[in-house]
């Protein structure tokens, strides 16, 4: 959106206003909030306690800025001055006022760089920062403080405050995730406002009061929400912190990749931080559409796993009843020689809703190859509680896709799989990333198979009785997409590279096809997914790129977000910007 | 002819229209006693007039707020929105806490009625069903009494439902303060009653007439703008206007501590009495051979009045004329013109026995120990400010501390949240401006850059140094 007014007209169209920020003339929607309005014109004005999904206390004084009003005109003066555009001059007012919780109206002024606001914003730094600790270097906020950021900015630069500063409790594990450091809080209530308003469970509170004020937890309660992490996220100085990530590593070294989460059904949009292949912690992306600007905290730390110990890191088959490391391409055509003799009802393919849509579309093309039929082809179902604000009782990421690509009815070929196996007319199974062990089968069973191929990221016991096992990788390794449960087709994208020899499933599976087939012709992901578009309509003419960072909506499921119904009423009625 | 307890006559200067029972020989808070007054009367008339019409009678009557802001109680009632559907409140903001304000207590522990009516006639005008007095923690016995005037009133008709076959309901509740002095700033004190901390809002958006308890209309007056309004009444607007001066109406209770010879209550006709007359009239005098030093005039946030400043004043006719201190009439607009505020009335004299660092010392004290901590300036600035304070009493300030103190005050005042932040700022701007070679002698020029005040070492210490 354009915002300089290019010809002076007066008359705004009514849901319009005109404003003069530092000079210039320009229109916002009427009722906008200042600070919203400024950063469309990417006028930033530094803020502590705002967060456009809360409410607006208007506690930190931080947003304050000069500002005035059209003149009126005075008793028995007809007209008022106007300046060279048209407008009423403005009245410049001697006091500033925040711009986080007042709105744009017709005719207002501001002013972001004048000699009040940058008066009054120093002062504010300066009270902020005198009963502060200081002590940047061994704060684990420092290189994402804004209390770092805004003071170098705003700032006076030296210190007047001789006095002893207010101690106050720290090092203070508020919850089995969160530590709390009194002394660095700024008392913003973002996060105390963040239980009460977003996660409803409204244990954190400030006792004491002026100076002497202290965050705390409610007597005889613990900071334990599944959403008590997001408080670390908005806390905008190191008094909140994630006990995980805590002192792990210095944020300035971490590489940021933007993907999703991919431990239910809703795709929280992610950011993974990560420094030498190794995954030090992720947290929520803004996304509207999916998770606002949240995620659960089983969600985010599920992910020590990725660089565990317990990584399968080669392939191996088995020979004599030994499991032996092999090459990749002779374990290939392991794989592929005990499938040959068999017939195509002999075969049944077990996949998995935690598979991105390309994979899921080789699993279909193996299928096809081998002419597994419908009755053998499933994946396996995982379902949990749904918690009433993101997470989803679907606790496959890509159930959607599944439904699509592979299986319409995910679940129910599963027992009759079992069956035929047991009864000896199913003789092999491809099983992709699950442990069959989880999916109903038993030892026993998986004994009675002629031959059992698996990938997988993990070491799990139905390897143990699998003829070839081929190492894949995690959801933080490897590209693709996923339809969320509400129909959004979203992205993965690697954060970091997998362990050893591990490889991308899609490779793999195109890999497999060729040495059952002979079938080729994809050399990336992108081919996979123009593959994909062409054989399946609801792709047809879109991209991997297409997708973007924000992923487009998809298929109409007729879900909705408990969390973002809930904000959605918020915003209505005006208590937050959302 | 009404009889007073010996040694509490009033002044003649005095013209008590709230206080008329307080200190009354045979007074008592019962109903009974009250209704032989003439009780509830008021409330009867009311109860037939439009509610309109009484909004304009208080309107006409020019009332302004008791309660420090002098805001006109007639226009504060017509800023409930028009259109509203939700239901409305009234406040009684009964949490009495300005250093040197000592009026609504003898209101409520001697005439509770009065205020119950005032507040029931108020209701009625603003459409409130539901009302509290929110009263300050500290009077426990008052709460107790307006309770039992409350039942009694409750059992006579004059309130619950159908008030006097009026259809009119309405239910008061006692609630009891929290035992900070921000309970009484009035969107804390909406905070607190529903049961949180007394945290003001901003304003805008939440201006108690239209977004205030529960985010209904509210309207929050002080006890002794509530009892006015039966005055009006009774009186009828214009009439009630003849009292006083123009723009400063009726009858005002000045509360006066401080070294005089008869610190007190005085309820006198707002602009009708000068300082000097308060001083040595109603107050009779200062104290023996005491010289008078500086006037802090309407409760402890208004800015302090020095005895020898001159004030260059515009009057009515645009002239303008010179007065000294003695000379001000005690009214909203000129106390405002001298640099000041009427506030809350509570008015403290301070003689030429006071050391002014210490006084300064001991309200930086109170505001770093009352500011709430919700907003930056506020929170930090108070507790720096006293900080200071501490250690120029303590002789351990140089003069660029002075200096330094005056720039913080000015850093906070205009910056924060609620008017606490200039409550707190102005004693320091005014002292210092005014008193700054006093306080500089309590200085010396050591050196600068150690941490001062450890909190091992009660800093405040320096305040044994008064006389008593
Ligand atoms: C810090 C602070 C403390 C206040 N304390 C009181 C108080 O104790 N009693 C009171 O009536 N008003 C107090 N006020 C003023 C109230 O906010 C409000 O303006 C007043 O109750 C309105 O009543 P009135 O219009 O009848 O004066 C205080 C204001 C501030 C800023
Ligand atoms: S802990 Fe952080 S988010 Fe919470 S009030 Fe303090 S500074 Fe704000
Ligand atoms: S709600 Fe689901 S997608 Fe979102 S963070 Fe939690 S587990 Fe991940
Ligand atoms: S000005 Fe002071 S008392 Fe008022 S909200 Fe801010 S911190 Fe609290
Ligand atoms: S951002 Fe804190 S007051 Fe506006």
């Amino acid at each position: 959106m354009s915002n300089a007014a290019t010809a002076p007209a007066i008359a705004a169209p009514v849901d319009l206003v005109n404003v003069q920020v530092n000079g210039t003339w320009m229109k916002f929607p009427k009722g906008m909030r200042m600070i919203e309005a400024l950063r469309q014109v990417q006028v930033e004005v530094p803020h502590y306690c705002y967060h456009p999904k809360l409410s607006s206390p208007g506690n930190c004084r931080m947003c304050l800025v000069e500002t005035g009003m059209p003149a009126r005109p005075a008793l028995g003066q007809a007209e008022v001055e106007k300046d060279e555009h048209g407008f009423a001059k403005i009245m410049w007012s001697p006091r500033a006022i925040i711009a986080c919780a007042n709105t744009v109206s017709e005719g207002l002024g501001i002013r972001t760089e004048s000699t009040l606001t940058k008066e009054v914003r120093k002062g504010v730094m300066e009270f902020l920062l005198i009963n502060h600790p200081l002590d940047c270097p061994i704060c684990d906020q420092a290189g994402e403080c804004r209390l770092q950021e805004f003071s170098v900015e705003h700032g006076r630069g030296e210190s007047r405050f001789q006095e002893e500063k207010v101690k106050k409790p720290k090092n203070n594990r508020i919850g089995p995730r969160i530590t709390l450091d009194d002394e660095r809080c700024i008392m913003c209530s973002r996060c105390v406002r963040f239980m009460d308003e977003i996660a409803d469970e409204p244990v954190l509170g400030f006792t004491e009061r002026g100076s002497h004020t202290v965050l705390t937890v409610h007597p005889g309660r613990q900071l334990t929400s599944n959403y008590s992490l997001n408080t670390a996220d908005i806390c905008p100085v190191g008094a909140l912190t994630s006990t995980d990530f805590r002192f792990s590593m210095r944020v300035w070294f971490l590489k940021e990749t933007n993907t999703i989460c991919t431990g239910c059904a809703r795709g929280c949009n992610m950011e993974i931080g990560s420094r030498n292949d190794i995954i030090h912690r992720q947290g929520p992306r803004d996304n509207n559409n999916v998770n606002s600007s949240w995620m659960c905290d089983s969600g985010r730390l599920d992910f020590h796993w990725v660089n565990s110990e317990r990584r399968m890191t080669e392939p191996t088959v088995k020979e004599n009843g030994t499991h032996r490391a092999a090459p990749w391409k002779e374990a290939l055509e392991a794989a592929a020689t005990g499938l040959r003799g068999l017939q195509p009802s002999q075969i049944a393919i077990i996949a998995s809703g935690r598979m991105t849509n390309e994979e899921l579309f080789l699993a279909r093309r193996l299928a096809a190859v081998l002419n597994i039929g419908a009755e053998n082809t499933d994946i396996l179902p995982r379902t949990g509680q749904a918690d009433n604000y993101l997470v989803h009782a679907d606790r496959n990421p890509n159930t959607k896709g599944a439904m699509l690509l592979l299986t319409p009815t995910p679940g129910q070929q599963l027992a009759g799989i079992r069956e035929r196996v047991q009864s000896g007319q199913v003789r092999a199974v491809i099983a992709l990333r699950e442990n069959l062990l989880n999916a109903g089968f038993t030892a026993d069973d998986l004994g009675k198979l002629a031959h059992l191929v698996q990938t997988h990221v993990m070491l799990n016991d139905t390897a143990g009785f699998a003829n070839v096992a081929l190492p894949s990788a995690a959801y933080a390794e490897k590209r693709g997409s996923m339809v969320n449960a509400t129909g959004r087709l979203q992205r993965l994208n690697a954060a970091t590279a997998p362990p050893g020899q591990a490889r991308d499933d899609w490779e793999i599976l195109r890999d497999l096809t060729l040495a059952i087939s002979g079938q080729n012709g994809l050399y990336s992901i992108e081919d996979v997914f123009k593959a994909m578009a062409a054989e399946v309509p609801e792709f047809s003419g879109l991209t991997l790129n297409a997708i973007s960072d924000q992923g487009i909506p998809f298929l109409e499921t007729k879900e909705t977000v408990p969390l973002l119904v809930r904000e959605a009423e918020r915003k209505a009625k005006g208590i937050i910007v959302g | 002819m009404i009889q007073y307890k010996p040694g509490k006559e009033p002044h003649p200067k005095e013209h008590r229209l709230i206080f008329k029972n307080v200190d009354r020989v045979d007074w008592d808070t019962s109903i009974e006693r009250f209704l032989k007054e003439g009780g509830y009367e008021q409330l009867k008339t009311a109860l037939k007039m439009e509610k309109k019409a009484i909004i304009e009678e208080v309107k006409t009557s020019g009332l302004r707020g008791r309660g420090g802001a002098g805001f006109p109680t007639g226009v504060k009632w017509t800023f409930i929105p028009p259109n509203n559907t939700k239901p409305v409140y009234l406040i009684c903001n009964a949490d009495e806490s300005e250093p040197g304000t000592f009026k609504d207590r003898y209101i409520i522990y001697q005439d509770p009625h009065q205020l119950l009516e005032g507040m029931t006639i108020s209701c009625f005008a603003v459409g409130a069903n539901t009302a509290y007095i929110y009263i300050r923690e500290e009077f426990p016995e008052g709460a107790q009494i307006l309770e039992k005037a409350i039942a009694e009133a409750k059992a006579k008709g004059f309130l619950g439902n159908n008030i006097l076959g009026s259809g009119f309901t309405l239910d008061i509740y006692v609630h009891r303060g929290a035992g900070a002095y921000i309970c009484g700033e009035e969107t804390g004190l909406i905070e607190s009653l529903e049961g949180k901390r007394p945290y003001p809002r901003i304003k805008p958006p939440y201006f108690p007439a239209a977004l205030g308890l529960y985010m209904c209309p509210t309207i929050v007056n002080n006890v002794e703008s509530l009892c006015h309004v039966k005055h009006i009444i009774q009186m009828g607007g214009a009439e009630y206007a003849r009292l006083g001066t123009p723009r400063n109406n009726g009858t005002r209770i000045l509360c006066v501590s401080g070294d005089v010879v008869r610190p007190g209550y005085y309820e006198v006709q707002v602009g009708k009495v000068t300082m000097g007359e308060v001083i040595n009239d109603l107050c009779g005098g200062l104290k023996q051979g005491r010289k008078l030093k500086a006037v802090i005039p309407g409760g402890s946030s208004a800015k302090v009045l020095r005895a020898d400043e001159r004030f260059n004043l515009k009057q009515p006719d645009g002239t303008m004329k010179e007065i000294g201190i003695e000379d001000i009439p005690m009214d909203f607009d000129t106390i405002a013109a001298c640099g000041s505020m009427a506030g809350s009335g509570g008015v403290i004299i301070m003689d030429d026995t006071r050391d002014m660092a210490w006084v300064l010392n001991n309200l930086n004290n109170f505001y770093a120990h009352e500011s709430c901590g919700q907003c930056t300036p506020c929170r930090e600035g108070s507790l720096w400010m006293k900080k200071i304070s501490d250690r120029i009493v303590a002789g351990e300030a140089t003069p660029e501390d002075v200096a330094q103190l005056e720039t913080i005050a000015y850093q906070i005042d205009g910056k924060t949240i609620c008017a606490f932040g200039e409550a707190s700022a102005w004693p320091t701007e005014s002292f210092v401006a005014k008193f700054r070679d006093e306080l500089i002698t309590h200085t010396s020029t050591k050196k600068r850059g150690q941490i001062f005040n450890p909190v091992t070492k009660v800093a405040a210490a320096g305040l044994k140094k008064q006389p008593a």
